[in-house]
């Protein structure tokens, strides 16, 4: 069914369709609209869910990790501050292996405080281990979030994941969104996998202990264990992937490549950006000029050899960051690329980073023209006369 | 109420081989909690004594399913379990009535814990919480609180040339409770098991959020010797330092008496956090603290008898 829906409602719909036991969730803009849109469905009777109004969006992720604990299918949704304000509780749903789902819009981390898109706050969280799926549009962000939930609760996984949208930009757009129908999603969503509980572990008179303290003789052996989740993640999230394109006609891997074969320039870029800069490519090759786009889906797990083989043999590569690391070095997203491509033995392209879009600074056409001119011009030259460049902004 | 013989016959669901102190409080709170509930239960726990030193992995005290996330939010993470089982109970695939409690310290209570407890409470999911409260953080070595009593020494209130002790009295965090409209709110101790047994079987009783805060003596804290945690906690109530009351749908209940009101020294004398308040140049700081104890405790009487 074509319907015209902005991404937060889009977020709020695949939510109702895959109905969870339990959402708890806190207001915050961009996110709000999940929120309240969800409370309709409440109201209305439409779901199953009990519906927890925390006071705080660290009660939120509480109260998630509580039901989860407790073996049901758990839900949030929030942005920026409210991540922020998470991420203590980020990591202990990942190190308790609780498959919990949050629809996450982008938004810039205060001071100063803003409401619009960046990508500081997931990225924020990228160590917490969370999966991160970003979305370029909000039919990506509504089949994201479904494919994130048999992600999060596949046997072998058993970790926290979040689908994106930008601040704005997706949340309050109205895009055409394919939405499937209710009984569609719950056949691929599927009752969740059995997982250790509380309630089962009531009902079946075996009490257990979750959260217990886990000190020098354990704690690694348990990090190692969520960290073979996140590894096996990798295998799942193409498998999904796949099983969605086969299924519903729109397949998803951890990234698609756009114009790549025989592009000399090659930007990565997260998010909604990735729309525009098709645009651009596609006026560039009309040119004549080789260019290319990486939009990467997947930044958690980070798919480094499927990278450093898409990139091989390209002779530069830029970086587009739409979050500052303050690192004195490069935006996040950098580092990473370039370490995927460290082992490459030949063919390693020339890497240069852009740090656009702070804040919700408006990414325009020529701004993604100027840097695909520079990477142009490295691919030329060969040579890398600077590692970080900051567009769009006024010094 | 149980008797003492039927207490005695229910299958433990706090066990020992836990690792608390011995005369700790907060053992023999929780012991005392879990016996006084019958029907099913699950433990929520803030980070804290009970928790660090019960569940040291991969061992466990609790015969009953428990949880614990992180320090200020056992509210909010038992909310999220109470949740569930509301959701499954809706849906027709659990049966059992079963009984959330929580316990947290008074740090993960009164201060860091204190937004979550609210949450929770004026939403009112059906749970008990029981603070037991050491009056400081014991857990991280014995910082003061805002239920450490005034003029005691802590960590970070030491008594020193200049300052003698914490400089504030706790927190009322009882009236706070009773102002969110729970059914029940009450104080009590372990060293008098029938007050604090008959209070957790009263507050199990209501469908909402209920609050017990349980004084909990801390023999490295306060410190006094591990031989008289009871008699210590007792000596608190006929003080009435810590007076044992209870508000049920807002109407406040006196549940303990005392035959004879004992001055504050008689509980400060066997706690060395209060050997300072005892010397002749803080007697107006005594006085001052004997004052308070005394004009809460007509307030009480007062409320209780209105």
């Amino acid at each position: 069914m074509k319907l015209a829906r902005t991404g937060n409602e889009a977020f709020a719909e695949a939510m109702r369709q895959i109905n969870p036991d339990v959402v708890a969730a806190y207001p915050i803009t961009p996110a709000t609209e999940i929120v309240q849109i969800f409370s309709q469905f409440v109201a209305d009777g439409i779901v199953k869910t009990e519906f927890v109004l925390v006071e705080s969006e660290h009660s939120a992720m509480s109260a998630c990790i509580g039901a989860s604990a407790a073996g049901v299918r758990a839900m949030t949704g929030t942005s920026s501050q409210g991540a922020a304000l998470m991420w203590e509780m980020l990591y202990i749903a990942a190190g308790l292996r609780l498959p919990i789902v949050m629809a996450l819009v982008n938004r810039a981390l205060s001071a100063p405080i803003n409401i619009h898109c960046d990508h500081s706050d997931s990225i924020g969280a990228r160590d917490s281990g969370w999966i991160q799926l970003f979305s370029e549009n909000v039919q990506e962000a509504y089949d994201n979030l479904i494919q994130a939930v048999r992600i999060a609760e596949h046997p072998s996984v058993k970790l926290p994941a979040m689908a994106t949208t930008d601040g704005f930009i997706l949340s309050h757009c109205l895009e055409t969104l394919e939405m499937l129908s209710d009984e569609d999603v719950q056949k691929f969503i599927g009752e969740a996998p059995e997982r250790p509980n509380l309630i089962k572990s009531l009902k079946e008179k075996k009490p257990i202990t979750i959260g217990a303290l886990d000190l020098q003789d354990y704690y690694f052996e348990h990090r190692r264990q969520a960290a073979e989740g996140m590894f096996n993640a990798k295998k799942v999230i193409p498998e999904i992937g796949k099983e969605f394109g086969k299924t519903f006609g729109r397949e998803y891997g951890f990234f698609e490549e756009y114009k790549m074969d025989d592009a000399e320039a090659v930007a990565i870029i997260m998010g909604s950006t990735v729309g525009t800069a098709k645009d651009v490519v596609d006026v560039m090759r009309g040119e004549g000029k080789k260019v290319g786009l990486l939009k990467l889906r997947v930044y958690r797990p980070f798919p480094a050899n499927e990278l450093a083989a898409a990139l091989k043999g390209k002779k530069a590569v830029g970086i587009m960051d739409r979050a500052d690391g303050m690192s004195a070095f490069t935006g996040p997203v950098y580092p990473d690329i370039c370490a995927a491509l460290y082992d490459l033995p030949d063919g390693r392209p020339i890497l240069q980073d852009y740090i656009y879009g702070l804040g919700g600074r408006d990414v325009t056409k020529e701004d993604i023209r100027y840097i695909f001119e520079e990477i142009l011009k490295t691919a030329k030259t060969g040579q890398k006369d600077y590692t970080l460049k900051y567009v769009g902004v006024r010094e | 109420m149980a008797t003492l013989k039927q207490l005695a016959k229910r299958e433990e669901r706090f066990v020992s081989g836990h690792r608390l102190c011995p005369g700790c409080g907060a053992g023999l709170i929780a012991r005392m909690v879990m016996l006084a509930i019958e029907k099913p239960v699950i433990v929520g726990n803030a980070t804290g004594c009970l928790e660090v030193a019960s569940t040291i992995f991969p061992y466990s005290s609790w015969n009953v399913p428990w949880v614990h996330s992180a320090f200020e939010n056992v509210s909010a993470s038992l909310s999220g379990v109470e949740a569930a089982y509301r959701s499954l109970k809706k849906q027709g695939k659990i049966d059992e009535d079963v009984v959330f409690v929580a316990f947290g310290g008074d740090g993960g209570t009164y201060d860091i814990g204190l937004q979550s407890l609210s949450g929770a409470a004026e939403r009112g999911h059906k749970m008990l919480y029981v603070c037991y409260n050491n009056q400081a953080y014991m857990n991280t070595g014995v910082q003061r609180s805002s239920a450490t009593s005034k003029g005691a020494h802590t960590s970070t209130s030491p008594v020193g040339k200049a300052i003698p002790g914490k400089g504030q009295f706790p927190k009322d965090l009882a009236s706070i409770m009773v102002a969110h409209n729970i059914p029940y709110v009450a104080t009590s101790i372990p060293g008098r098991w029938n007050d604090l047994v008959n209070k957790v079987e009263k507050a199990v009783s209501f469908n909402g959020f209920t609050f017990i805060d349980v004084l909990s003596p801390c023999r490295l804290g306060w410190p006094h010797e591990p031989s008289i945690t009871m008699e210590i906690a007792r000596l608190a109530a006929e003080t009435c330092i810590w007076p044992l009351y209870e508000v049920v749908e807002g109407k406040y209940r006196l549940t303990f008496r005392p035959k004879e009101k004992k001055p504050i020294t008689e509980w400060f004398k066997l706690q060395r956090r209060f050997a300072h308040l005892l010397k002749p140049e803080n007697q107006p700081l005594l006085e001052e603290i004997q004052k308070e104890v005394d004009t809460k405790w007509e307030a009480l009487l007062k409320k209780c008898e209105g």
